[in-house]
Order: C-alpha cells, then structure tokens, then sequence
C-alpha cells in the first residue's frame, strides 16, 4: 500500500534534492522552517484542525454521558437524539456512536502512530548501520531491502493478521516492520554522504564507539526525512487499518476503530445514515489535513530553497 | 508506451467481445448464492450454497417437493423389509443422463462407495453412516468397497442395507451426499468428472458455464424425465460474500432471488419491497457451547445463571432486527418424527428481572461477586452478527458478576479452538442435516466431535442408543423427549434463537415456497418477464 | 539490453523461492487448517483429507513436495475450492483481472496526465483547486466505501449504470468497478504530473522557448511533455501492479470475477495451496512490469543505462 500518499517518490525526491545540495545543516526542522510552514495557510489551517481531532479523541471519551461498550436498551439503532445524551444516535448494539467514535479516532491514532513509530526506529537502524559499514555488509543489506520491496505487501499483512490476528498493537508492531523500507533507503544515503564530513572524522579521532556516532550525529540530522515521512506513513497505515477492517480483520470488540467505524456504516449507509456520515467527515478530515501538512512540510523542508 | 498499452487492452477487451454469448430471450432465473461452491461433485461438497447449484443438475433415488418433503426422484417406486433395515428401489425406467446414457443402479453404487471411500476424502460421509459398513469403509477397517450395504441388483434396482432401522432414510437420500454419480464417465475422467467441462446432468438443469468469483449458469436439461413440467430456460447463481452488493443489485433489477440478506436491511426492504422479504424459520440453533471441562463451568449452577441471564426475547426483534424466536429447547419447533410436547423451561415464563435475580444469587452463593466478579472469555468467528449477539450477553451477563473477554476470530481459527477444547464459552450454530432430531440430539452425545463442550451424560447416551434401535415413532420419541430434558435440565448447552432464512423474491417470480428445510429446487419455479 | 533483461528476470527467481519459503513456514504458525469449518469433522474423515493432500508428512516434506511442484510449474490443489487445480484458478480469474487492471490502468493514467497539466498550467487558480481536490477524494476516501456509494447512487438510484456482475463484452458493466479502481491512481499520476510539470515549466530553457515567442501549446507539447512525464513513468510500474493486485474491493463489490479475491479469501480458508500460488504469481508478475517500466524509462532518459 506505499503507493497511497505516493511516500516512495516524495521521499526519493526529497532526499535526492538533499543529495545534491550536500549540506548537513539546516536540514532540521528549524524556527526558519516552521516560520514558512506557518506562513501556508493550508497547512495552518490543517495542523489546527488535526490538533483539534487529536485532543478531542483523547479527551473526548471522558466527556461523553455514554460509554464506549455500555448498551442502551431503549435506543438500539437510533438518530441522534440530544434529551438522552446520543448526540450522533447508536448503534445496532444500542451503543453510542460519539463516545465510539472519539475511542476509535483514539485507537487508529495510536495503531497508526505504533506502525510509524516502528517503522521509523527499524528504517534509522537499518539504514545507518548499512551506511556506516557500508561495503560488503552495505550491499548485502542493501539487496535485502531490495528483495522485500518486490513482495506483494498487502499480502503478509494479511497474513500477520491471520497469525497475530489476537492484538492490535502487535498486528501494527508487524505492519511497522514491514514497512521501514523507504526509510532505510533515505537514511542509508545521507549516512553516507555524512560519515565523509570532517565532524564524524573528529568524533571517530576522538574514539567514539560507531553506535555513539550513530546516534549523537547521524541520527540528529535526519528530522527533516523523518518527519515527512511520519506525516506520509500516518495516513497510508489509517487506510490500511480500515481496509483490514472492510475484511472483517479490525481491531477486538468493545474496542473500535475509525476503519471498523466506517465499514460498519458503509453497509447500512442508507439505512441507518448517521452510522457512516460522522466516522466518515472524520477520517476523511483528518486524511485531508495530514495530506496538506505533508505537502507543507516538504515544501518548508526543501532543500533547494535555502 | 502508452500506445502500447492502449492496443494490448483493445485485445484483450475485443477477444472478450467475441467471446460473447448470443443471449436470446428467455426465461432466466437470476439467483443470488453466496460464495465460491468448492466443487460441482455432490460428495466432495457440504454447504448450502454449493446444495443448490448441485442438487439442480443431480437428483437421488429421493428428492424434494417444493416444500421440502422427500417423494420420489430418480427411483420410480420402492419397497421396505419388515425389520425396517432393507430398501429396495426400482429406477425410473426414462431416468438418462444428458448424454442421452440411461442411469443404471451402478451410478448410485458408485456415488455411496465414493463417499465412503477414504481416497475421496469426502468431508460428509458421516452423515450416510447408517448404511452397513459405510462407517468400516471409511475409517479404513474395511478396504473393499463392495462390502458397502449398496448393491446393484440389476440395472435398474438398488438395494440399501441398514444398520439401524432409521426413519428419517428416505429424507437422508435427498442429501446431495447420497447422489448418483454418471459412472460411465467417472470411468473415463475419475476425479474430474465433475469439472465443467465433462459433468452430465440427471435433474433438471445442467452447469455449463463456471466463472470463480461471478457466477455458474446452467441451462434447462431437455433429457430430464420431468422436464415437460420445468419452466424456466436457465439460472445464473451468481456468487458473492457481499451480501449488501447483492441487495444492491437486487434493487437495480438484475437478480430475481436473494437467498440471504443483511438483518440492517430488513426494515428498508419492508418499507421500500413490501412483501418481497421472506422471513421464515427453518430447522437450525443458535447456541453458545460452554466448556464443561474447565472449572467453574463444570458446576452446572455457572452455567444456570449463565443460560437464564440471556435475555433471549431481545435478540432476535432489536438486536437483530429479523424476528428470530428464542430458543430454549435443543430441538426446533417444527422438527418432523418428534411427536409429544416442546421442551420448555420453568423459567422461560418468569420476567426477566426475576431470572436475573436469580442469577446473580446463584453467582454469589459461588462468591462471585460485582467486586470479585468471574471473568469469561467469550470467543465468536468475526461476523456482524456473532458480534452483536456477543456484544449484547456480555451486557446482560454483567448484573450477574460476569465480566466478558470479546475474543473474535476466522473461522479456521475459532474452529480450531472450539474442536481443541481451547476455550470458555463459545459461539456455534447448527443447521440440521435431516428434518429429524436426532440430527439435533446427537450433537451432545459423548465423544461427538461437534460435541464441543464435551457436555456428558450416561443416562443420556443410552437413551439415544434406544431410540436409535427403535422402529415404533412414538416410543422413539419419547426417549428423545427424556434425552432433552436431560441435557437441557443440565444447561449442557445454551440455545439462543433457532434460525430463520431470509431471502428476497422478486414479484416477477413464482414457485417459491418457504420451508422448514430451507432447500428450494429451481425446478419449482417460474418467472414472469 | 537483452542480457540485462536476462539478468533481471534470473534475478527474480531467488527472491520469489524465499518469499514463498517465508509464506509457506509462516502460514503454518497461524491457528486452525484448511479442514476447520462450521462442523467438526469426524477423526477418520480428517485423515483421509491429510492424505489426500499430503498434510500428514513431516512439514520439510511438504516443503519440499511443494518447491518440486513449483519446479515444474504445478501450484497444486486448492484444498478449499476443490473443483480447481491453483493453475486452473489463476487462469481463469487471470484474463478478467488483466483486463480490469489495464483498462483501469490506461483512463486513469490518461485522465491523470491531462489533469495534473492543466492544474500546472492553471497553478493556484481555481481549476487547480477543483482538480486537486476531485483526485484527493479517490485517494482519502476508502475504496470500499467509494464502491458502495457509487454502486447506490449510479446503479440503483440512477440507474446509469449496471450495479454489478459482469457480462462478455460488456463495457457498460465495467464503469463502475473501473472508476472505483482507478480513482486512486488517477490522483497519483496527476499529482506527480502537476508537480513535476510545475518544476518543468519553471526551468530555464521553457523560458527561453517562451521569450522566443512560441505559443504556450506548442511549449507544452514540444518541450515540456517528455521531460515531465520521467517522475510519472518511473510511477507507472508500482502504479500497475497496484492496479492488478488492489483489485479485491471491486471484485467484492462488483460481482466480477478475478484473482484479487483469491488470496484472502485463502488465506482466512488456510487454503495453503492457493495462498502460496497467488504470491507466487504476483511476484512474479510485479517483477516483470518493474522490468519493463525499467526499460521503458531507459528509453525515454537516455542518461540512465543498465548496469
């Protein structure tokens, strides 16, 4: 699925552009970045409105008179209906929708952020250690990564899920593992452009262990790489998840999902309307957004405008 | 490149469109299934969906009305021995094969030694167990297979050998397990007999077209001995998990017949197709297994307060939304050869809130309480359905100090737990084979692989075993009625609602009866354009 | 060029032979077997279906049964859709999901070329927003849910359109479940086009041409086409095999026929058989068009050369 934000080529170019400038400084995320990042209406306005989403699903669930798993005998599959407290109606469970709505706009967060979390962690590893040897060692990881990008990824995320089929968090572990492959890449080429510069020189001089190198110089100049590359993964691993969910393949009852949410309501879309409409705005808000603050940042992180 | 590709998908679509049937106007049936069937041969299949493709194109000795009652099928008439163990079966003598090859007894020999066969592999050949030695046969003690109580006594008759008087046998062949096979060409193709290709046709429709994924259509048998009184042309059974699509299609006019559909739908067909909903029961439980092997769900007073706490009357009109009726007995209403009164608990008539009372003091005499509350894990294949019901007793379980673990999974995987013993309470259903309760009863008997709570009683097993050897009905009923009440007094398994079959049937259509064995031949119905 | 393509394709073999080395092990670890359905199968009945497909040899056995299979292009039985040998299924599903694939494939790419042009040439005016945000709707919305929407409103509302199924030689079936498919890929490919049409006709020598006083047509078709369409060629191969593998949700919905389905519905059924056989194929299958975008991206940026 790492063509649905089109991450691969974003990233490629990115880094490329960095290549080709071959200066280690600046690229943080700097106050000078996120001054012109400010300064795109679009991203402000989506920044805003993902942080109102974030707080709300955090703190959402301790507001709502429902809660998430408790059943309402005397309103199963109801509209809104503000005089009980079902201010986005209930479910066919007799559940209501807002209190599960703010619990699964919590759990794709959170699944979503443990997979790029993950994913992140193994690509930096990956690809400095690659980098840093480089070689023989180089090559062969390399090729390695190589090999995985030909295998059909949807295919062992379905399989994950049908061994690890019991945990969300650990289905997501998986999917983050395998899902470094580009990050590996990026971070295999800037650590070799970077273990060349006189300061890593100094450092190794100076008998610094290759792990202490690693982490003190490598890994602080990669922020930029990392963060477009968080805010491309996110939205790639919501998909997924509700694709997974449409496959009956979501996350363990009471619990919900924003995926679970919406393939539920997709089937009775006309039935019972108010099940899709809200998950609905929601995911797709916050996809918007996480795509325009995407954008933004690629934009304030580029390279070649400094 | 881009030309390229542009002339490789011209090709592709021109080679489709020369491919394309000449479809002439006529009566075509166009019928919703279900999934994938596994394979067109009667013995190496085993769900409803594959029944009604299968038992279209081959008919047994036996096959149904419209209403689903047993008369006969390919045999023109037959004869009982006294002691109820010995059929005999005289061939129709215009019985062919739609290769124009007559059907000879040979071809039903073959079919039940096929099935009890162990290279066959046939996942229902229990269910013909009944015949002499077929149990032998298939377990491998016996290795020849003409020792089958099967035997062609000259073309046209076939002798059936018992090892049990058994009164439901002439509903049993109705069951695509017990079906002819064309011998003359299983001779020539063995196990690929039944591919599209070289399949032949003894009923009313034969397959001839088989797309994975889209559809099987099969076109009307002229050879059929009835096939003056068969009005439609050809089915289409079209094939799809996605039973919203179906409606969805259903609803732009291009499939007649829905032969399931989506509980959420229910009220926008009735208020948008009225009367095109068909809701009936049919013989089937909904039950949830307990694991009497595991402590504490080995005291039956968890297991009472469990059952009596499900408030079933909900379940079916809310939750749901189809209107299944509660279930407190094992053996559906309406089950044939079950004379004598429904089993009906004590407490089936107190309100709900006594139960629950009840309940919870029969939790606590066990020190369960909402503090120290006893902690089940419910496990359920995923399901929209399953899921809701799951959902809903967790919620009434939690009066009673009953916290629920939701545990979902595939149906490989619950399975796999429910047959290993792997589990607590667990959710299963059963659709019965044959309209008698045996089919029901023997599922707690002790040792049943389907027995998965491995629910044991003495006394019940031995009742079975009578009535087993029991030629009087009546007598044979009663011990089975005894045998209930045993194993329901005992909470052995907590019945939840009895199933109801739910299709959609065009106005265009006619023919189609609802009935308690929810099997449905094509041949029955027409369809007006 | 030959050699290279040789080298590529010879390549390929090791890393399908682990991937479906992976698999195969890897399947085994989940719960539960091809055999488990609604009913518990009696003991000797559960035999008989081991020996017959083999499953009560040691693991390696299998293994190595399977690998001496794939040697000689046997994908073995599916253990779940019992009338069809792995190939067979593969092969009759293959022509529908090609067809499907491609014909998504060549509107969408075309669709998104045109769009993603015109949003450069229009940058920041409004037919750029309404074209940004049109293609971004197939790319946030999920599909299944697009599919359910447009099979309501265009099939049984409208009635524009069949609501489904599929017919030979029937192109009015095939809207729908096209547009659902290829939505996202459109988006994509404009999305790549705008950006790098953008980069194209900011750069010196467009400018030139344009203070020479060509028109901006002639500019936009004589020049700028082919050096922008790199990024989106280099999309292509990813982008096809996307289209040919993502095909699941419209099957589904649509009621058409096609191998996406195969794999998840086999690997919930544990039809190991099938599983091991659709990987095998989309390996391969992704290989090969990574192959060929490869060789087409030579030819279009001579400065790339095999190595």
């Amino acid at each position: 699925m790492s063509s649905i934000t089109k991450k691969d080529e974003v990233m490629e170019a990115y880094t490329e552009a960095l290549e080709r400038l071959d200066a280690p400084k600046g690229r943080s995320l700097g106050q000078d970045a996120l001054r012109r990042l400010i300064a795109n209406k679009a991203a402000l306005v989506s920044i805003i409105v993902l942080g109102v989403i974030i707080v709300a699903a955090l703190i959402g669930p301790h507001l709502t008179p429902w809660d998430v798993a408790k059943v309402d005998w005397g309103s199963i599959r109801k509209p809104p209906d503000f005089a009980k407290g079902h201010f986005l109606g209930t479910d066919q469970n007799g559940r209501d929708l807002l209190a599960r709505l703010f619990q699964g706009t919590q759990m794709s967060l959170m699944v979503a952020g443990v997979a790029t979390v993950v994913s992140v962690v193994i690509g930096i590893t990956y690809g400095a250690v690659a980098g840093y040897f480089g070689g023989r060692i180089d090559a062969m990881m390399m090729r390695f990564v190589d090999v995985m990008y030909a295998l059909p990824y949807m295919l062992f995320v379905i399989i994950l899920v049908v061994v690890f089929g019991r945990s969300p968090i650990l289905l997501f572990v998986g999917i983050g593992a395998l899902e470094w492959l580009t990050m590996a890449r990026i971070v295999r080429g800037q650590t070799l452009t970077l273990k060349e510069k006189e300061f890593i020189e100094a450092a190794r001089a100076g008998g610094a262990k290759p792990f202490t190198i690693i982490m003190r110089h490598i890994v602080p100049n990669l922020t930029g790489p990392v963060v477009i590359y968080a805010t491309l993964t996110v939205p790639e691993i919501i998909i997924t998840e509700s694709f997974l969910s449409y496959l009956g393949l979501g996350v363990q009852e009471p619990l919900t999902s924003l995926g679970t949410l919406i393939s539920n309501g997709a089937a009775v879309a006309e039935a019972l309307p108010w099940l899709l409409i809200s998950p609905a705005i929601v995911l797709v808000s916050m996809l918007l957004c996480l795509t325009y603050i995407g954008d933004g940042l690629r934009d304030a992180l580029d390279p070649k405008d400094r | 490149m881009k030309f390229q590709t542009l002339v490789k998908a011209t090709a592709i679509a021109a080679a489709f469109a020369l491919g394309a049937a000449s479809m002439a106007q006529a009566a075509t049936l166009h019928l919703h299934n279900g999934g994938d069937p596994r394979s067109l041969d009667p013995q190496r299949v085993s769900g409803n969906w594959e029944d009604r493709p299968v038992s279209d194109y081959i008919e047994g000795l036996m096959t149904l009305d419209a209403k689903g009652g047993a008369i006969l099928g390919q045999a023109a008439s037959y004869s009982v021995s006294d002691d109820g163990l010995v059929y005999t079966f005289k061939i129709r003598d215009n019985a062919m094969w739609s290769d124009g090859e007559p059907v000879v007894a040979e071809d039903f020999v073959l079919g039940l030694q096929r099935l009890e066969d162990p290279k066959t592999a046939a996942e229902y050949a229990y269910l013909q167990y009944f015949i002499d030695n077929a149990e032998a046969i298939n377990s491998g003690e016996i290795t020849d297979l003409d020792e089958l109580g099967v035997k062609a006594i000259d073309d046209k008759t076939v002798e059936i050998t018992l090892n049990a008087p058994t009164p439901y046998f002439l509903q049993a062949l109705t069951h695509y397990s017990a079906y002819p096979v064309p011998s003359h060409v299983v001779a020539e193709y063995g196990d690929d007999w039944a591919s599209i290709d070289h399949l032949v046709a003894n009923g009313p429709f034969k397959p001839v077209e088989w797309v994975p994924g889209s559809y099987i259509h099969s076109v009307k048998n002229d050879k059929y001995y009835a096939a003056d009184t068969v009005k439609l042309d050809d089915v289409y059974y079209y094939i799809t998990d996605d039973d919203n699509a179906a409606l969805q299609r259903y609803r732009a006019g291009e499939i007649d017949i829905l032969s399931n559909f989506a509980s959420d739908q229910y009220q926008l067909l009735q208020d948008q197709y009225p009367g095109q909903a068909h809701v009936f029961p049919f013989l089937g439980v909904y039950y949830y297994v307990i694991n009497q092997t595991k402590e504490p769900f080995t005291d039956v007073r968890v297991r009472k307060a469990l059952s009596i706490a499900i408030n079933r009357k909900v379940i079916g009109p809310d939750i749901l939304g189809t209107g299944e009726l509660p279930a407190y007995g094992w053996v559906p209403p309406g089950t044939s050869n079950y004379e004598g009164e429904q089993y009906m608990p004590a407490y089936a008539d107190e309100t709900y809130d006594e139960r629950v009372a009840e309940a919870a003091k029969l939790m606590e005499e066990l020190g369960y309480t909402a503090e120290n509350p006893l902690t089940v894990q419910l496990r359920y294949n995923t399901n929209e359905n399953h899921q809701r019901i799951a959902v809903a007793i967790s919620a009434m379980w939690e009066p009673i100090h009953v916290k629920v673990e939701l545990f979902n999974s595939d149906v490989s995987t619950h399975y796999d737990a429910l047959t290993a013993g792997d589990f607590e309470v667990g959710r299963a259903g059963w659709i019965m084979d044959y309209d008698d309760p045996s089919n029901m009863l023997d599922l707690l008997k002790s040792g049943t692989g389907n027995n998965y709570g491995r629910y044991a009683n003495a006394e019940y097993d031995e009742l079975l075993a009578k009535a087993a050897n029991e030629q009087d009905l009546v007598k044979r009923a009663g011990y089975m009625h005894a045998a209930e009440k045993i194993a329901m007094d005992e909470f052995g398994v907590i019945p939840i609602y009895y199933y109801v079959a739910k299709w959609v049937i065009s106005p265009k259509v006619s023919g189609f009866e609802d009935n308690a064995v929810d099997r449905h031949l094509v041949r029955y119905i027409s369809k007006s354009e | 060029m030959l050699s290279y393509a040789l080298r590529r394709v010879l390549s390929a073999i090791p890393v399908a032979l682990i991937a479906v080395t992976v698999c195969f092990f890897v399947l085994r670890l989940a719960p539960g077997g091809p055999f488990d359905g609604e009913r518990a199968l009696p003991e000797e009945i559960l035999n008989n279906l081991r020996e017959y497909y083999h499953m009560n040899e040691p693991l390696v056995m299998q293994y190595l049964r399977y690998i001496w299979g794939l040697l000689q292009f046997d994908l073995g039985p599916s253990m779940v859709i019992k009338g069809f040998t792995v190939s067979q299924l593969l092969a009759i599903g293959l022509p529908f999901t090609l067809m499907l694939g491609f014909t998504a494939f060549v509107v969408a790419t075309a669709i998104g070329i045109v769009a993603g042009v015109i949003a450069a040439v229009q940058q920041n005016k409004w037919p750029d927003y309404v074209l940004v945000l049109a293609v971004m709707l197939g790319v946030i919305v999920p599909n299944f849910l697009m599919g359910a929407l447009l099979q309501l409103f265009f099939g049984v509302y409208l009635k524009w359109f069949p609501a489904g199924g599929f017919v030979y030689g029937s192109i009015s079936h095939l809207v729908l479940p096209v547009t659902v498919l290829a939505w996202p890929h459109a988006a994509r490919v404009s999305r790549l086009m705008r950006g790098s049409m953008i980069e194209v006709l900011g750069s010196n020598y467009i400018r030139t041409a344009k203070s020479k006083g060509i028109g901006e047509r002639l500019v936009l078709a004589r020049h700028a086409m082919k050096p922008a369409m790199i990024p989106v060629v280099s999309y292509l191969g990813p982008g096809l095999s996307y289209l040919l593998t993502g095909s699941l949700v419209v099957e589904q919905i649509f009621g058409l026929p096609g191998i996406g389905k195969y794999f998840v519905q086999a690997a919930l059924n544990r039809d190991y058989g099938l599983v091991l056989g659709t990987t095998v194929f989309y390996i391969l299958l992704i290989l090969v068009l990574n192959l060929i975008v490869d060789m087409v991206y030579a030819w279009l940026d001579p400065r790339v050369r095999y190595h």
